[in-house]
């Protein structure tokens, strides 16, 4: 039992880390603001859920097993605690690209504008 | 009265959320329940004109907020499992192609527009730049435009997404 969630926990960690990384090397390869947004904020977001979710799974394995409150809590705030991240995540990134492109950083390497188009 | 109630009973709720497994009774302790009652008339005092500022009580609808759960877990969580894969492919590759798409989702309060932006943002390889206020219509920056897409004006919402119509969910949510 505890060496199958055992598992379970190390392969949610693994996911969570590899894509969390894939992030970073997003940052470096990408050429312009927006793009490296979506290699940043996305795919981090999605590590960190898989993250969230081996905390989770280790939270309610603890409870079944000694049957304290606190691993009730440490579950329940995790969950919230993605949530949250989730949330304002792509309201933060939103905000990031609007910010930029006001401020005049048009997507460089782009095959369409919509946008140009539209506030004239 | 009733934006009050309203905003107590999210306010208690959300409190019961956070100390749940603090005690015996059921699974909070008593002083966790009075103080959180007490707490949640206080916010709700403060903050009843901020959660229902235009008097639409559309999401006191528990079932609004049963459909939000399946919603996240289902459609949207395995959208951003095969999105997130195409994005790493891309990240590995460097094979790019992005633009900004106007898309028509033709939803029509603001909660949902503020859902289906942040559905689309969340999901990787789409992030929302701006909303144009009048038509409730997305401009989003696409990291892999598909060939052709770009010489339409206007997208539809399915067209970015691989299974699921992701305005049709949000208007069981939030319309």
């Amino acid at each position: 039992m505890t060496t199958i969630l055992d598992t379970a926990i190390m392969i949610c960690l693994a996911i969570g880390l590899i894509f969390n990384a894939l992030g970073v090397i997003g940052i470096l390869r990408f050429p312009d603001v927006y793009t490296r947004l979506h290699a940043e904020t996305k795919t981090t977001t999605f590590g960190t859920i898989f993250i969230g979710l081996a905390v989770v799974i280790y939270g309610l394995a603890a409870l079944l097993e000694t049957g304290e409150g606190q691993y009730l809590t440490l579950s329940v705030h995790t969950i919230i605690a993605v949530v949250a991240l989730a949330f304002t995540n792509a309201t933060g990134a939103h905000a990031i690209a609007r910010a930029a492109y006001r401020c005049g950083y048009k997507p460089k390497p782009a095959v369409v504008d919509r946008m140009a188009e539209a506030n004239q | 009265m009733i934006p009050f109630l309203l905003t107590a009973i999210f306010a208690f709720l959300l409190y019961l959320l956070l100390t749940a497994g603090s005690g015996n009774l059921g699974v909070w302790s008593p002083a966790e329940l009075v103080m959180g009652a007490f707490l949640a008339l206080i916010v709700a005092a403060i903050a009843r004109t901020f959660l229902c500022r235009n008097h639409t009580y559309r999401m006191a609808n528990p079932l609004r907020w049963l459909v939000l759960a399946v919603y996240a877990v289902v459609p949207f969580f395995l959208e951003m499992a095969k999105a997130n894969l195409d994005v790493a492919y891309r990240v590995i590759t460097g094979r790019i192609r992005p633009g900004i798409v106007r898309i028509e989702p033709g939803l029509k309060t603001d909660l949902g527009v503020l859902l289906l932006a942040n559905s689309i943002t969340l999901t990787p390889g789409t992030l929302t730049v701006g909303v144009d206020e009048e038509t409730n219509d997305l401009f989003v920056h696409m990291i892999h435009v598909k060939p052709g897409a770009e010489k339409k004006p206007t997208l539809d919402a399915t067209e970015i997404t691989a299974w699921f119509d992701f305005p049709a969910w949000i208007r069981r949510i939030a319309e």
